[in-house]
């Protein structure tokens, strides 16, 4: 039994305060507008002080039962810091698509102590190790040239429509109902510099 | 319709639609949206209450008037409010009235993990667990009958994964709001619980919870999907969504209600079943029961009886005690990494805590802490907190430390909304017994962990009427302080001067430490990055403070070969806690970053703060 190719299990990480929540919600809005069946979980709380975050979501055709995604389970692991995407790679199944953020942030344990940061060279033989594409997007100057540095995760957003079998159209009427009017024009060059960026990518 | 809502915001919307008036809460993770989504809704009154014991009172009195009410909380937020959980069972109300319940399995923002279901058969009351968003709204309104129909308060059980996780839910209207009475009922033997009454209670109670055991068999709440007869799975809450994907050709019996059990429902499907499995997140609550019907089951002997489930948990474990799995549990890959950094939650760049925390880490002095952002002061590389047992306990507990004759000063901290949940009785007992405990209340005007509630410091009520502030000084004197300070938290120099006068007493001593916490936004536009001056020479005292805003450069001081400091411009907020405590001036000050803009930026050579004069 084949899985059919709108059943997919996401899972979105970062650092707390980088804007998961805003994209996690805007891939459920895109699973409803699709007339998918959805889950999406996430955690506040403390976590969000600064801290490594993780959301779930899960779309499929017919029904959706856990709302969390299990190790392994991934098809699409959306990294919004490189640590985060190193720390949560083994969600993602054999096959499954990284789409990593260009953007380190140091966490304390290495500034105020006596941890390392990884450097990039462990990006690809990770991914590589557990039979997995990786997509890296540097989010924070494609957003910047768009106009706002912030809007990084709809660059990460327009990028990994690409990946996804769904028409343009339905990822930008949801990202209408989510974004203010007067930045509309920025959110609309984000999207479309970020789905560029994998576009132009040799296959 | 159908919209996409979180656990939470489906209670709140099933709160609503159950024609609920009156809903009460203290916030606390995963349970706060319930409260901050009901607010929202036309025609309610809401508060945030001072603790979770006056906000499930006060959603009793709102019943005691006729009307529907709630009161929300935290797994840990039932157990300051059981007491009155207690009394509510054996008095019943006039109007529904229902507990919201959300324990939070993993303790992903908690000090316990602790299985509140357990309370249902404690307090004798019925306790609903739903498995998705449509069943927290649907459930929520269920309870609001059943309460009324049995005239017993109705616990509604959740967990983070269902208050947390967002799944679509069709949307109903406003059902009939019951007017609140015009008379307080006046029915001693029912209202009067002292005890030749509650005598009377008891077996009305004991009566209730039969009667409910007979509702239970035939409520639409618990149903069983027949599949293949090999297996058999009793579930409840997040767990069934598990087991339907795990075990897809499993029969199960979803039980919707968990306390009480339906028991000929349960012997029913077990005789339908080969092999019985119980399958349900921390206690064997369930399987306990299972296990009183005298049916012979399975449950935690497969399962974990510690943490979370998710779908690979549950696969790993019925894989392994031989049950149908939908496909075989994959190995944790193996990936070519060193050690990878953790990233614990912090105090944030200009966290008004970290000016009291870096004197405390300096004074090397025992501090007993409580729940709240400045818990995390017990991390490195400040490790100035050494205690935190459960909201409110710091003050006692340093209380009873110094009182047993400890050789050394204790000093307790607590936020301003800790302070007025749990912290003012605890102060009373020091004021009065007299214990020679520093109480430093970290004042920011705001419930800042759970996201920025308002508390009696913050001036605008839940549902943003303004409202009086109850001002800490006044009330810390009134409660038998006589040495009472207040400091600005980003005044270093104050802080510390305050802290030896108030050590100096040897008596009960409390430091009112007060900044607006820097992520509110009218602190937000005040925000003003800093920079480091050339004058670093990499000697690393501002690294000791925790700020994830100073960073280690590349750059390596010649003479003391040390990394020099480099601030995040993204991150820096400009609290200044650096500026005040590096030894060489090497970083700007606010007033420096505003000259410097004002004038061009490209020509002007900074001066440190000694030499600008």
């Amino acid at each position: 039994m084949s899985t059919p190719a709108l059943a997919v299990n996401f899972v979105l990480t970062g650092v707390g305060g980088q804007g998961t929540l805003l994209a996690s919600n805007i891939l459920a809005d895109v699973a409803l507008a699709a007339s998918l069946d959805v889950k999406k979980s996430e955690v506040h709380g403390m976590a969000q002080r600064g801290g490594s975050v993780i959301s779930h979501v899960r779309w499929h055709p017919e029904a959706v039962y856990s709302p969390i995604v299990g190790v392994g389970e991934a098809d699409i692991l959306l990294a919004f810091e490189k640590l985060e995407a190193l720390r949560y790679a083994h969600y993602l199944r054999p096959g499954g698509t990284a789409v990593v953020n260009d953007m380190s942030i140091v966490p304390i344990t290495v500034s105020a102590g006596g941890a390392v940061y990884p450097g990039d060279e462990y990006l690809a033989p990770a991914f590589a190790a557990l039979g997995t594409t990786v997509l890296t997007v540097p989010g924070e100057r494609l957003a910047q040239e768009a106009g706002n540095v912030k809007a990084a995760n709809v660059v990460l957003l327009g990028a990994l429509s690409r990946v996804l079998p769904l028409p343009e159209e339905v990822w930008w009427t949801c990202l209408e109902q989510r974004v203010p009017q007067k930045f509309l024009e920025l959110n609309r060059q984000a999207f479309a510099a970020g789905r560029a960026a994998v576009e132009q990518r040799p296959s | 319709m159908k919209r996409i809502l979180s656990g939470n915001e489906a209670i709140a919307r099933g709160a609503w639609e159950a024609g609920v008036y009156v809903a009460a809460a203290y916030p606390g993770t995963p349970s706060t949206e319930i409260l901050e989504e009901f607010s929202r809704f036309p025609g309610v009154y809401c508060e945030w209450s001072s603790n979770e014991k006056v906000a499930l009172d006060v959603a009793v009195g709102a019943a005691l008037a006729g009307r529907r009410a709630m009161a929300a909380m935290k797994h840990v937020g039932v157990n300051v409010a059981a007491d009155s959980l207690f009394y509510a069972s054996y008095t019943g109300s006039e109007g529904g009235l229902v507990l919201v319940s959300a324990d939070d399995p993993a303790m992903h923002s908690s000090q316990n993990e602790q299985d509140n279901r357990r309370y249902a058969s404690f307090a004798r009351v019925p306790c609903l667990d739903p498995s998705d968003s449509q069943e927290c709204k649907d459930f929520c309104i269920a309870a609001f009958n059943l309460s009324e129909q049995f005239d017993t308060p109705v616990l509604l059980r959740t967990t983070t994964r269902i208050n947390h996780s967002s799944t679509p839910v069709e949307l109903g209207e406003r059902g009939e709001v019951r007017p609140a009475r015009k008379k307080f009922p006046r029915n001693a033997a029912k209202y009067v619980m002292v005890p030749a009454n509650a005598r009377g209670r008891h077996p009305v109670v004991e009566e209730r919870v039969e009667r409910l055991r007979e509702w239970v068999e035939t409520s639409p709440l618990n149903r069983i999907e027949w599949r293949d007869r090999e297996v058999g799975i009793i579930t409840a809450g997040v767990a069934y969504q598990y087991a339907r994907e795990v075990f897809p050709t499993a029969s199960i019996l979803k039980l919707g209600v968990v306390f009480p059990l339906p028991a000929a429902l349960i012997r029913r499907f077990a005789a339908g079943v080969a092999r019985l499995v119980v399958l349900e997140e921390l206690d064997p609550v369930i399987e306990e029961g299972v296990r009183l019907l005298g049916l012979p089951c399975e449950g935690k002997s497969i399962f974990p009886l510690i943490g979370e489930l998710d779908p690979a948990v549950v696969r790993r474990a019925g894989a392994t005690a031989g049950l149908p799995v939908d496909r075989p549990p994959v190995p944790r890959p193996s990936i070519p990494l060193p050690e990878l950094p953790g990233r614990p939650p912090v105090l944030c760049p200009g966290c008004s805590h970290r000016g009291v925390f870096q004197l405390l880490a300096k004074k090397r002095v025992a501090v007993s802490g409580d729940i709240g952002c400045y818990t995390l002061g017990f991390l490195p590389p400040l490790s100035a907190l050494h205690f935190c047992g459960c909201m409110g306990a710091s003050i006692a507990v340093a209380h009873g430390a110094a009182q047993a004759g400890l050789g050394e000063r204790v000093v307790a901290v607590l936020g301003d909304s800790t302070f007025y949940h749990t912290g003012l009785p605890a102060l009373v007992n020091v004021a009065y017994n007299k214990a020679n405990i520093l109480l430093i209340i970290l004042d920011n005007r705001t419930t800042a962990m759970t996201g920025h509630q308002a508390n009696p410091g913050t001036g605008v009520t839940l549902q943003n009427q303004p409202t009086d502030v109850v001002e800490l000084e006044p009330l810390v004197r009134a409660l038998g302080i006589k040495h009472v300070a207040t400091v600005g938290a980003y005044d270093v120099k104050e802080i510390e001067r305050a802290y030896r006068e108030l050590m100096a007493t040897n008596e009960p001593a409390v430091m009112i430490a007060r900044q607006p916490c820097v992520l509110l936004p009218e602190s937000r536009r005040q925000w003003v990055p800093l920079e480091v001056l050339e004058n670093c020479n990499g000697c690393g005292v501002c690294f000791r403070i925790g700020c994830p805003a100073i960073l280690k450069s590349d750059e390596i001081d010649p003479v003391n070969n040390k990394p020099l400091a480099l601030i995040d411009k993204d991150l820096c907020t400009g609290c200044e806690i650096c500026t005040q405590i590096c030894p060489h001036d090497a970083i700007t000050t606010r007033d420096q970053m505003r000259l410097l803009e004002d004038s061009d930026h490209s020509s002007c050579a900074l001066m440190p703060p000694g030499g600008a004069q």
